[in-house]
């Protein structure tokens, strides 16, 4: 059975974000892109997955511009999976559009057990795009993952909820599962691995081919800004003692947040 | 006439949760008509108190099959009142119950959904203003709804002021019951949280520990400070991946995203991953041995100094000044 596994590639959180000069997003110039941290979790499952016998093929998808993002796609390849297909789309695609590319190239490909995703994208945060997905193709959603089990009928997930409460949700298959850190440790794409994905053909499709349009787009974002400068800390001197006695004073009397 | 329709998270003691009346609050300076949606078990016992919050319209689902949240039926009945509203705009909490419920709905309904939210202005034709932050909170964005009916906004709590209702009113109230329905979806079991602190992502308050704090044992130090303040205690990364404390106390990225009012970082150096999750935080508190840790660069207040020795005496300075 085949595992589907979608993935963003996202500006490399040491990476120093600037902004365009019409503010209508970042300046992607120099960036170091890398795959989405919590994909990497995605990807990894689906790879132990197929490892025990519960999937017989890893493909992952990613959407974005194409020439960028086949490096993620080959990244997810040189670390075990079987096949790629990147949907060429324009940067900073919205969630709604996302969502329905991926649900066209998955209902396209044919039948599935399972749909992997990262809980987020550190990019924009948004958590969209995994539920959204999940309703395009009708299939339950267990977000913020943190074990799985998968039987022939179910899927059963572990999910991490507010003040360290754990849910257990059992899901019928096909679902899709939003992977959460804790899932997994992600292995290294292993040399072997690198040379084979060189070679590995991905699969091109276009938004057009898939039937969508950025009509689709319900969300955009714009007129970006940076941070209002920070004024500069204020240390406290003198000793332990003091230091307490003063922060205090000023949390309470300056900062008013005491 | 456009209305708004907020979507309220109540605690199981019948309480609306702070969340719940930022929103309230927001949506009353927009003007505009106000419904509110609660569910679960006691929403009934809210009717009086929404009323209290200017809400126009109480749709409340007083339902024992909604006091565990399962996305495929909250996604069912909060898309069929969506549908049947039609408000021009919803609001809702960016919390975890919210970020994974409303993306589904807006799916559902065709329409937009912006998530964590930190700035919001509601006009009185119904049009929304948001801004976020992007990549980190490197940077913000302005948020637009494109061909959306109904506008989804989801509020990172502690980003707007509650505010007293100058104009209490008496809430219809409409009940909803839960549809009976075969599931894909079971919950099988819940296995409660330890603390029965606010999550990170709610608290006003956070005391937060790295490597610094030497041994898992000293953590103790940060809950004895935290009880004080009545704040919640989260960690850096690195003492997580050390197994000292659990992940769902991590801060930054592959953790919390966190925006409280006052954040004290004891013993934590400030990696970019883990500013990534703090540096929204209004004041920041940074108490670290070495003067040239990055942390210093976001915080408002700085203490060079050993924690294990500063953290005890500002419980005392806080318990004394609390006191008064």
């Amino acid at each position: 059975m085949r595992i589907f596994v979608c993935i963003k590639q996202v500006p490399d959180t040491e990476t120093k974000i600037k902004i365009k000069a019409d503010a209508s997003g970042i300046d992607t110039a120099g960036v170091k892109w890398i795959m989405n941290p919590y994909d990497e979790f995605a990807v990894e499952e689906g790879l132990k997955l197929k490892e025990s016998g519960k999937a017989t093929n890893v493909t992952v998808i990613s959407v974005g511009p194409k020439t960028r993002i086949v490096e993620t796609l080959r990244t997810a390849l040189a670390m075990g999976a079987d096949d790629a297909i990147a949907v060429d789309a324009p940067e900073d695609l919205d969630p709604s559009t996302t969502a329905k590319a991926l649900a066209a190239t998955i209902k396209a490909e044919g039948d599935y057990r399972l749909v992997l995703t990262g809980k987020l994208a550190i990019d924009d945060n948004a958590a969209s795009v995994s539920q959204m997905l999940a309703e395009h193709l009708g299939i339950p959603h267990s977000t913020a993952v943190t074990k799985l089990e998968v039987s022939d009928a179910t899927a059963v997930a572990e999910r991490e909820v507010e003040g360290g409460a754990r849910e257990v949700m059992q899901l019928a298959v096909p679902a899709l599962i939003a992977a959460n850190k804790g899932l997994n440790m992600p292995r290294y794409a292993s040399l072997p691995g690198i040379m084979k994905a060189k070679k590995k053909v991905i699969k091109e499709l276009t938004l057009d081919s898939l039937g969508v349009s950025t009509e689709e787009t319900r969300i955009r974002y714009q007129n970006y800004q940076m941070p209002p400068e920070k004024p500069p800390v204020k240390m406290i001197e003198g000793d332990a003692a003091t230091q307490a006695q003063t922060l205090a004073k000023l949390l309470r009397e300056e900062a008013k947040v005491i | 006439m456009a209305h708004v329709l907020v979507f309220t998270e109540f605690s199981q003691g019948g309480q609306l949760k702070k969340s719940a009346l930022e929103l309230l609050s927001a949506a009353r300076k927009s003007g505009l008509k106000i419904q509110a949606l609660a569910l679960g078990s006691g929403s009934k016992n809210l009717a009086d108190v929404l009323g209290k919050e200017g809400v126009d319209e109480a749709i409340l689902g007083d339902d024992a099959a909604f006091d565990q949240y399962n996305p495929e039926l909250f996604t069912e009945v909060v898309a069929n009142v969506l549908n049947e509203k039609k408000p021009a705009v919803v609001l809702a909490s960016s919390s975890t119950l919210g970020r994974d419920l409303f993306p589904r709905v807006a799916a559902r309904l065709n329409t937009g959904v912006i998530s964590d939210c930190t700035e919001l202005e509601i006009s009185n034709s119904g049009d929304v203003k948001v801004r976020r932050p992007m990549y980190a909170g490197k940077c913000s964005a302005e948020v637009a709804f494109v061909n959306s009916p109904i506008k989804i906004v989801l509020m990172r709590p502690n980003q707007l002021m509650v505010e007293p209702s100058a104009t209490a009113k008496t809430a219809t109230v409409e009940e909803i019951k839960a549809p009976v329905k075969d599931l894909k979806t079971i919950i099988k079991e819940v296995v409660k949280g330890t603390s029965s602190k606010l999550d990170l992502t709610e608290a006003n308050i956070i005391v937060s520990g790295g490597r610094g704090m030497k041994e898992a044992a000293n953590f103790k130090l940060l809950e004895e400070l935290a009880d004080v303040l009545g704040a919640t205690v989260g960690a850096s990364r690195a003492v997580v991946d050390a197994g000292w404390v659990p992940h769902s106390m991590q801060v930054g990225q592959t953790g919390k995203t966190v925006a409280p009012s006052l954040y004290i970082a004891c013993g934590i150096s400030g990696a970019i991953q883990h500013l990534a999750g703090m540096s929204g935080s209004k004041v920041i508190v940074a108490i670290n041995k070495d003067p040239n840790a990055p942390i210093f660069q976001k915080a408002t207040y700085g203490i060079v100094g050993d924690v294990l020795e500063v953290v005890p005496l500002l419980t005392q300075e806080f318990k004394k000044l609390l006191q008064q």
